[in-house]
């Protein structure tokens, strides 16, 4: 294989599951697919952050006292560890709206979602005409 | 002259050292107790509480910056660039005083127009969400550190999602706004976090000061350009600039009214001042790029923005989407000013960020006072002759809105004539003349309100609207503020131009 495939295997991969995971977002017209392409979206960065930490050959970053040892970069995975917290919430909220959605709309698909909304806009402005609330 | 005031705030062990932590810890240990407790006046007590003293430690670090000080507060004790560190110059300490002294008169409004749109029950709730906004924006705004900043981005965000998606107890369509803007702010916040992992890679810094020293030393002009790119995405899709503005006119329009109130007048300002901070500060370095991408790129959005704002608001009959996509336009001349590069400019945009935050605030809540009064959405309809049963809270939007329009005397006046001055004197007679156009476009909208507020009579068996005065009080310290900075602009000018300085400068 060439070397820059085999220099920046896991770039690759990061890049892969971004556009995977963005693809996702944008054309699912399901909101949990969305949510689900998020994750991997957010997840493709958090394997950027962790490659960008590692050092070939490096040990974990305790000290052992022996100067010679390698380490691996830990501020970059301890930053991530506050992005999986992050993104623990974004889907946890956007999980709980969609819950709330479905109640709602009893759909979670967008397209039947956005049929309902117009739906709605008519009955209000006829409610409206003829004096009595929403 | 910074250096030997920093030496001097360390020196004196004196409160002033924590109040940039303060500053945020108190709204974000108040938000449990709201949450807790699940009763609206205490929650309101709360509310008030923590933005009454946000204000009053926003004022005190103003009073410091004002004289050339920066203060620097280091959490955990652990020194910069090691640690996180909170910066306070007066870019920031401008940002924060106009921010907390809206988040206070929005809190004092809120008090009886939130029971007329959402549960009682949810009502320590809320004001927890709204706590937690107030304290994720101030730390945004005040963090040096790059990766700190996404935390209270994300923070300040999944709890505007919150205050939002409480929009659907009159509204059902609010979920779907929240939701949509839950996804499209966690790609924004994402694509920053990208951008700030291309500039760890190269520098192996996250603080904001140390970036702007090694990045144009650190000989990847790719990476650096990739890392900048994806930083700029992010915080616009935040800043709602144009065309990444999609998720804001629906938020806006179905949040509960004193939410959007506070989400429009300080929510988009703390991320567009990111932007600048991001620009000035972090990428100061490397002035090519900066140029190139405001000039090039930022300049021609913001104006699109503007007219797009500015034409869908226009069509709309709906008065808070009316407003929302007008606050679409206002974000457009903020992101304009920054466009330009040039102190003058930079200083308009943080007047019409005062400003815009005065004026946006008080329609909110002008609204939110209408809302509360029909007991239904206002809508152009709905406010026929508004303006004799509701005199004081109609004067006042009136007010508000002439601000809005740039009427000499009024807050927005000045803004708009610091702005075309700044544009004057970069010589783009183009970008002035559609200012201009875009500014009679405004009055267009503005009018349509108007004329069916003022202009027409009642329906004949309009029901007699009261105005408490716990609501209108609010609204009219806001419209009367609109004046009194329109006649007498020497704070918000001279806040700004030192904000200006301190970014553009080279003050830090």
């Amino acid at each position: 294989m060439p070397d820059i495939i085999t220099d920046s295997w896991s770039y690759i991969v990061v890049v892969t599951l971004m556009m995977i995971g963005l693809f996702i977002v944008i054309s699912r017209t399901n909101l949990i697919k969305k949510l689900v392409g998020l994750s991997i979206f957010q997840t493709s960065v958090f394997l950027f952050y962790i490659s960008l930490g590692k050092v070939t050959g490096g040990t974990a970053p305790i000290l052992t006292g022996d100067p010679a040892t390698l380490y691996s970069n830990p501020l970059p995975h301890v930053l991530i560890l506050t992005a999986i917290v992050v993104g623990v919430a974004t889907t946890a909220l956007g999980l709980a709206l969609i819950l709330r959605i479905n109640e709602a709309y009893e759909s979670i698909e967008e397209d039947e979602i956005i049929v309902a909304k117009a739906a709605e806009g008519v009955p209000q402005t006829q409610s409206r005409k003829n004096g009595d609330g929403s | 002259m910074t250096g030997a005031g920093f030496e001097l705030i360390k020196g004196t062990a004196t409160i002033l050292n924590n109040l940039p932590a303060l500053l945020v810890v108190i709204p974000l240990l108040l938000a449990p107790l709201s949450a807790l407790s699940g009763k609206s006046a205490f929650g309101w007590a709360l509310g008030l509480f923590g933005t009454g003293a946000s204000f009053v430690l926003a004022l005190m670090l103003q009073s410091v910056t004002e004289v050339g000080m920066r203060l620097t507060y280091h959490m955990g004790n652990w020194p910069p660039p090691w640690g996180i560190e909170f910066v306070v110059d007066s870019a920031t300490s401008f940002t924060l005083v106009v921010m907390s002294a809206l988040a206070f008169l929005t809190t004092l409004a809120a008090r009886r127009i939130l029971p007329a749109e959402i549960a009682v029950k949810d009502c320590g709730k809320f004001y927890a969400a709204w706590l937690l906004v107030c304290g994720g924006l101030y730390g945004l705004v005040m963090t040096a550190d790059a990766f700190n900043l996404f935390v209270f981005l994300e923070i300040s965000a999944l709890s505007s999602v919150i205050l939002i998606s409480m929009g659907a107890g009159t509204d059902r369509r609010a979920l779907v706004a929240s939701y949509n803007y839950l996804v499209i702010g966690a790609v924004g916040a994402t694509f920053y976090v990208i951008g700030v992992g291309f500039v760890y890679a190269i520098t192996g810094t996250l603080n904001m000061v140390d970036l702007a020293t090694r990045l144009p030393t650190a000989g990847n002009d790719m990476a650096l350009y990739v890392g900048f790119g994806f930083m700029v995405a992010g915080m616009m899709v935040k800043a709602a600039i144009f065309p990444v503005h999609i998720w804001l006119p629906a938020a806006y329009s179905y949040a509960p009214s004193v939410a959007s109130s506070l989400l429009a007048a300080i929510a988009t300002k703390a991320a567009l001042y990111v932007l600048a901070r991001i620009a000035f500060t972090i990428f100061g370095g490397s002035a090519d790029l900066v140029s190139m991408a405001f000039n090039g790129i930022i300049l021609p959005l913001a104006i699109a923005g503007i007219f797009v704002g500015t034409i869908m608001a226009i069509y709309e009959h709906d008065i808070k989407k009316l407003l929302a996509h007008s606050s679409v336009a206002q974000i457009g001349y903020i992101a304009l000013g920054f466009a330009l590069l040039t102190p003058a400019s930079v200083s308009a945009s943080f007047i019409h960020i005062a400003n815009h935050a005065l004026i946006k605030g008080g329609l909110f809540m002008a609204v939110g006072s209408f809302v509360l009064a029909l007991g239904r959405r206002a809508d152009l309809e709905q406010v026929v002759g508004l303006g004799r049963r509701m005199p004081i809270t109609a004067t006042a939007f009136l007010i508000c809105g002439l601000s809005l329009a740039g009427l000499p005397l009024t807050a927005g006046f000045v803004s708009k004539l610091y702005l075309v001055r700044a544009i004057l004197e970069s010589g783009s007679y183009a970008i002035l003349g559609l200012v201009l156009a875009s500014s009679a476009l405004s009055v267009v909208y503005l009018w349509k309100i108007f004329e069916v507020m003022w202009m027409r009579p009642a329906p004949a068996k309009a029901p007699i609207l009261v105005e408490t005065p716990a609501v209108y009080i609010p609204i009219l310290i806001v419209a009367i503020a609109n004046i009194w900075f329109g006649v007498d602009a020497d704070w918000v000018v001279s806040g700004a131009r030192l904000a200006a300085a301190a970014l553009v400068g080279g003050g830090t």
